[in-house]
């Protein structure tokens, strides 16, 4: 069957790239003068432009939130199960738009991008673009594509964080802000896994301070390292044990299972890869270095680290969404040990304190902070049933 | 409405703040946010209470009543409900003076174990009570701190609790002027409005 004729699926979509000409001020005191976004968006904007959703994206994500770019695609958007026809985030009734933000690997302006002072790319001359930054741009595409007000802004994990900013800054231009295993601001842990990636990056000899592209290289191996051992933090222990136990579980009782499936059936007494998880771990790394810009991990990473709306309240977050009169959801998931339910909680109670109106779910799930990407059903319910009732209030019936 | 939710709702001003501890479907708070223009938030554990509550536009938070509520600050909400829940709790005691202290009002209602049926299948039967309004028996029923009107009215003198207003009404939620006159043999559902002192 061709991927134009699945009734679930948005089939072919394609990106546009819209330009900016006016420089974007910057958290760092530096500014953009002028700059591009790729954007992706999915259904109809309906007459009265009152259907928009906004998603952002995390870490790595980009701009292909759903639907594929050509027929010869294997996989498609990073966030199809849930964006579509008749899905949760339903295109039959809103108009959903993704970008890949500033900074990025996407094709929006970036390290990668030439920078038209030098002729050459920017690579680390790119500037440290922050969750604020990204929120501000986001508003100008807003505006661009004449949308007044979001019907909801959402997104997980980086991208929940940018909801969280939405809500903080342009509490006037969303109805609703639904962040989904997020977290009010990094934790030491959360810095130093960033850390270990951020070094192992930079120490590669392939690195050249940044300017790898004018060798003609990039620093593979560290990039490789880094989602590495970004990787292992988006799983949990109980997702590695059955992702990488499957012949073990045949053979013992379930509580046997430690994960320790051998990737050729015997241990081979040297360093090479003895272990399934091994092998995953460098296939992941592996295929990710090729896709994935190296200043674009770096500062992705710094955009997390940086991350804290509280600080300009004194580290009082009740006081950031003083007057956020948008309606809040947010969901954390139980074996998410990166951005743990209690980080949810936290948000979920400072907006108590504020006086908002919030509705939060711990879901359970095995698949530890992952699992926001995935089709779990409670999950999926909760959203679906939380933006129909959004739709029928913001919209109206008719659809 | 239900004759009990009427009752419920003429003590709730219009535009008031209203925390209702174990929110079921929500369909209280839809209610009230739709008649009183009420600022309503629910705590809930139930998955699909909770989806049903997202579904009818009801703000709800999956919290467990029995590892408290100190997360919400005090005088932050008007009202706050706790309707047929009290019995199924580790520590109603403490739950009603958190209500109290998080909410300037409190309403609770609960099945009231003082009323005849309940006596006389003790009395009669010499076993524990089961009807279509507590369906479940000794063994398997969430229900662990059954009380009756008396007992309640107790707990309110020695929390030094303001009863505002007490009534009852029967499994269908009606009233009459004999439940009015002997609540706790009479009535089988006890509704209280309380303050504190």
């Amino acid at each position: 069957m061709s991927k134009n004729d699945r009734s679930d699926s948005l089939g072919l979509v394609r990106p546009q790239r819209l330009a900016f000409d006016e420089p974007l001020a910057l958290r760092s005191g530096k500014s953009l003068p002028a700059y591009e976004l790729m954007v992706e968006t999915y259904g109809e904007l309906n007459p009265d432009r009152s259907n928009a959703i906004l998603i952002c994206h995390a870490l790595s994500g980009d701009h292909h939130a759903a639907g594929y770019h050509s027929e010869d695609d294997r996989k498609p958007g990073w966030w199809d199960n849930c964006i579509g026809p008749g899905k949760a985030i339903d295109t039959n009734r809103f108009y959903v738009v993704c970008l890949n933000n500033l900074g990025g690997c996407g094709g929006s302006t970036g390290p990668v991008s030439i920078n038209p002072e030098t002729g050459k790319h920017y690579g680390p001359d790119f500037p440290i673009i922050t969750v604020r930054d990204w929120v501000n741009s986001q508003l100008r595409l807003m505006d661009r594509l004449g949308i007044g007000k979001w019907v909801a802004v959402i997104g997980g994990s980086l991208g929940g964080m940018q909801v969280l900013r939405w809500a903080i800054s342009y509490p006037e231009r969303l109805h609703h802000a639904i962040a989904i295993a997020a977290a009010p601001k990094l934790s030491a842990q959360n810095i130093a896994f960033n850390e270990v990636a951020r070094q192992s990056i930079t120490k590669d000899p392939d690195f050249h301070d940044g300017r790898y592209l004018e060798h003609g290289v990039y620093p593979k191996q560290g990039l490789m390292l880094a989602r590495m051992v970004g990787h292992i933090t988006y799983l949990s222990d109980s997702s590695m044990r059955a992702k990488f136990g499957k012949a073990l579980a045949g053979l013992e009782a379930e509580q046997g299972n430690f994960g320790r499936d051998l990737r050729s059936g015997s241990l081979s007494f040297g360093f090479n890869v003895d272990f399934e998880v091994e092998s995953y771990l460098r296939y992941q790394g592996e295929q990710f270095s090729e896709k994935f810009d190296a200043n674009t991990y770096l500062l992705m990473t710094k955009a997390l680290d940086y991350f804290d709306p509280s600080v300009d309240y004194d580290g009082d977050l009740s006081l950031a969404f003083a007057n956020s009169d948008c309606r809040f959801l947010l969901m954390s998931f139980s074996t998410d040990w990166r951005f743990p339910p209690d980080r949810s909680r936290e948000v979920v109670n400072q907006l108590l304190r504020a006086g908002k109106r919030v509705s939060y779910l711990e879901i359970d799930a095995d698949q530890g902070h992952d699992a926001f990407l995935l089709p779990i059903p409670r999950y999926i319910h909760a959203l679906s049933a939380y933006l129909g009732n959004a739709h029928r209030e913001i919209c109206g019936h008719a659809s | 409405m239900r004759p009990d939710q009427e009752i419920i709702r003429r003590w709730i001003e219009p535009g008031s703040r209203v925390l209702d501890l174990g929110c079921g479907d929500g369909a209280l708070l839809a209610w009230l946010q739709r008649e009183q223009d009420a600022h309503a938030v629910g705590l809930e554990i139930d998955p699909a209470n909770i989806e049903q509550c997202l579904a009818s536009g009801v703000a709800v938070i999956e919290q467990n009543l029995n590892q408290g509520l100190s997360n919400f600050e005090s005088d932050s909400f008007d009202t706050v409900l706790l309707a047929q829940t009290l019995q199924a709790l580790d520590n109603p005691a403490e739950l009603v003076r958190e209500m109290l202290r998080i909410g300037r009002k409190g309403i609770v209602t609960f099945p009231n174990f003082g009323n005849w049926k309940s006596r006389l299948d003790l009395l009669l039967r010499g076993r524990m009570p089961v009807s279509d309004f507590m369906p479940h028996q000794w063994y398997d029923t969430p229900n662990i701190h059954f009380c009756t009107v008396r007992d309640f009215d107790a707990l309110c003198r020695e929390g030094d609790i303001r009863v505002l207003a007490r009534t009852v009404v029967n499994s269908r939620h009606e009233g009459s002027w004999a439940m009015r006159a002997w609540p706790n043999f009479l009535g089988e559902i006890a509704i209280y409005h309380l303050s504190r002192n």
